[in-house]
């Protein structure tokens, strides 16, 4: 194998299973877009970060909303600033292209060096958003219809998409990427992804406080079960506050921190 | 060799393309299948299967395929050098034990290994002879034996064979019950955009217009958002044979009558089949006629009937042949489904039976009258395309009877 290939290994605050640096490694290689899925809470938005970080990379996020469209990925053309100018304003209202904002699939693509391109949860926005992303996905350039300018990518930037697993994405953009489901980390996975993030916990401790998330991960009916950063954030307030679990009887304090909806109280209430 | 990989896979109904197995090819040029089986398996998996719904399918066909040729010749070698070379691995041996390591050189070792691989069809926990871990056979790995070879990636780490057989992406296959979520979600796809309601959005093109008709002077235009016009009727079987799918239905309803979601939703009762009257409530009291109905609502109302479709076939065919005693119907249930069907330009029918039980009942009758899919998220998604979009519909006779 060669060196050049297996450049993400984790980083010294995030933990990925052997499967998701392979996945990593292998969207890197093919230049192909990496597609994320997993339970909410599962790193797959702090995977981006610790990737360009990782490579030495410049990170662009592109965080989507219901209201996004795939065209303000790439530029804004402002019209009502331009349509204010001509009637107030002294700006040179013919030079069009200082009406043009880059988005940050633009931005990413205009780069001077390789970048990494996060489009978080594409699943929120409209179903024929990814769709409207394929050609400049797969071409890495578009074109500002306004200026007539061309914009082709010098380095064609790594792009990481996440998605909440809510929508089906459709297959002419799924067969372009590499995919990647993240799963719950097990029990030793965990110990370590804690360990990133509280280095001098101790082991007495950690433990207790997994072997009390896990148990309450397997609650049935439970709607939203907690994930890793609300493990990391209850580890983080319990040692903030000085609680030692051991002594704390009946009750899971800062239980708030842990589960986000009252049903589920009631239903842990109830066991 | 490995493009029969690509048909197993197609078998299993996992709709990978030549687009992907280029990439896959062109992935393993590069090298980044790290030579190893389980490299492999990873690589494949992320660039074939785009659903973790279908890592199951994905699992199974892997099984299928390497079952026989699993032997990762490579690694094992290298593996085998290093361990041989490293005098530390000796210490706590004693003298017996090293002269029965001489017997063993690394080509023997090696043909030993692989035959047994082959012998081998399963996971093997301790024991003397196979592969696997906790023994005291030379192979495998967490055992104990003079000369053993470590087998498999880093410690801790499974094996693909041995991750494909646990086979933990079971629960994730789609075929599986719904729940109000999933059902949401896939109805989210029933939808026609349209511009309807009170104009509150800036239309940016028809303001440059209007402004620059007026001279440069700014007008503004204001649009009307986006808004589904879908409307949707759904007909529910419930009681008798329904009742064990009474809560598939329920969240199926919880799920379509959410506020807002279509421009219109009306939702009635029968049950067994449709004759003159459907109902507003589930205890049948206040019935509508189906002639009202039809006469009230128009072809472009899509129409989603819920049910097992199984009677007696008298029920369907003849007239009269209403599972109540006292009600007698002029017109046979399947004339009163025809007339529905005919009426509506896309009708759907959702089936929560499987379809294997499908053939040689009343269920491939109505399945000849109304487009039939299976009441999964698979068969939901299906039947929303068609409703969107048209198209073909599905072939009455598809399953293949029970046996």
């Amino acid at each position: 194998m060669s060196d050049a290939f297996n450049q993400f290994t984790g980083t010294t605050t995030y933990i990925a299973s052997e499967d998701l640096q392979q996945a990593v490694n292998v969207a890197v290689a093919l230049e192909k877009p990496l597609l994320l899925r997993g339970e909410p809470g599962t790193g797959k938005t702090v995977l981006a970060q610790n990737v360009a970080s990782a490579l030495g990379m410049e990170l662009i996020a592109w965080h989507v909303k219901s209201t996004t469209k795939a065209r303000d990925g790439l530029y804004v053309y402002d019209t009502v600033a331009r349509l204010h100018d001509s009637r107030f304003g002294d700006s040179d209202v013919n030079d069009i292209s200082s009406y043009i904002k880059l988005g940050p699939l633009g931005r990413a693509l205009a780069a001077d060096k390789r970048v990494v391109l996060l489009i978080d949860e594409i699943d929120k926005a409209d179903i024929e958003f990814p769709n409207d992303l394929l050609t400049e996905l797969d071409a890495m350039k578009f074109f500002i219809d306004e200026t007539g300018k061309e914009v082709v990518a010098k380095e064609r930037p790594l792009v990481i998409i996440t998605s909440n697993n809510e929508k089906e994405l459709p297959d002419a953009f799924l067969r372009r990427c590499i995919f990647h489901y993240i799963d719950f980390p097990n029990v030793e996975l965990m110990t370590q992804i804690v360990r990133v993030h509280h280095p001098d916990i101790e082991e007495l401790v950690l433990d207790q406080c997994l072997e009390l998330f896990f148990k309450l991960r397997e609650v049935p009916r439970i709607r939203k079960r907690p994930s890793t950063s609300e493990l990391i954030d209850w580890i983080f307030a319990l040692r903030k506050a000085g609680v030692d679990l051991a002594r704390v009887g009946g009750g899971i304090p800062f239980l708030g921190t842990l589960l986000k909806n009252e049903q589920d109280m009631a239903i842990l209430g109830n066991n | 060799m490995l493009i029969d990989f690509l048909f197993e896979l197609r078998k299993q109904r996992l709709k990978v393309s030549a687009h992907e197995w280029m990439s896959l090819m062109e992935a393993m040029s590069k090298g980044l299948h790290n030579s190893s089986l389980d490299g492999f398996y990873r690589l494949a998996r992320c660039i074939c299967v785009k659903d973790v719904s279908d890592f199951d399918a994905f699992d199974q066909a892997f099984l299928a395929y390497f079952k026989d040729v699993y032997v990762d010749v490579a690694e094992v070698t290298n593996d085998l050098l290093s361990w041989l070379q490293d005098p530390k691995k000796f210490a706590g041996l004693t003298e017996e034990e090293k002269q029965l390591l001489q017997q063993l050189n690394v080509e023997e070792l090696q043909k030993m290994f692989e035959e047994r691989l082959k012998e081998q069809k399963e996971r093997h926990d301790g024991g003397g002879k196979w592969i696997g871990t906790g023994g005291k056979s030379p192979f495998g790995h967490g055992g104990y034996h003079p000369s053993g070879v470590r087998v498999g990636g880093p410690g801790g780490g499974k094996s693909a064979m041995q991750v494909a057989e646990m086979r933990r992406y079971r629960d994730y296959r789609k075929d599986r019950v719904l729940d109000v979520r999933q059902i949401d979600v896939a109805l989210r796809g029933l939808r026609r955009l349209g511009r309807e309601g009170a104009v509150e959005e800036l239309d940016i093109d028809e303001t440059v217009d209007a402004t620059c008709k007026n001279a440069g002077d700014l007008d503004l235009v204001f649009t009307a958002p986006k808004r589904n016009r879908m409307k949707l009727i759904l007909l529910m079987d419930v009681g008798g044979s329904m009742d064990a799918y009474s809560l598939m239905v329920e969240r199926l309803f919880t799920a379509a009558s959410r506020a807002g979601r279509f421009a219109s939703f009306e939702h009635y009762y029968f049950h067994n089949c449709v004759y003159e009257h459907v109902y507003e409530d589930a205890a049948f009291r206040k019935p509508v006629a189906v002639n009202d109905l039809i006469a009230r609502t128009s072809r472009d109302e899509r129409l989603v009937i819920v049910g097992d479709a199984l009677m007696h076939p008298g029920e369907l065919m003849s007239p009269g042949g209403s599972i109540y005693f006292y009600h007698h119907n002029a017109s046979a249930g399947a004339t009163w489904l025809r007339r529905l069907e005919e009426h509506y330009r896309f009708t759907a029918w959702l089936n929560p039976e499987p379809e294997r039980y499908w053939p040689r009942t009343t269920v491939e009758a109505i399945a000849g009258i109304f487009p039939m899919y299976h009441l999964s998220l698979e068969g939901l998604e299906e039947a929303i395309r068609y409703l969107v979009r048209g198209g073909q519909r599905p072939d009455p006779i598809r399953a293949q009877p029970f046996s």
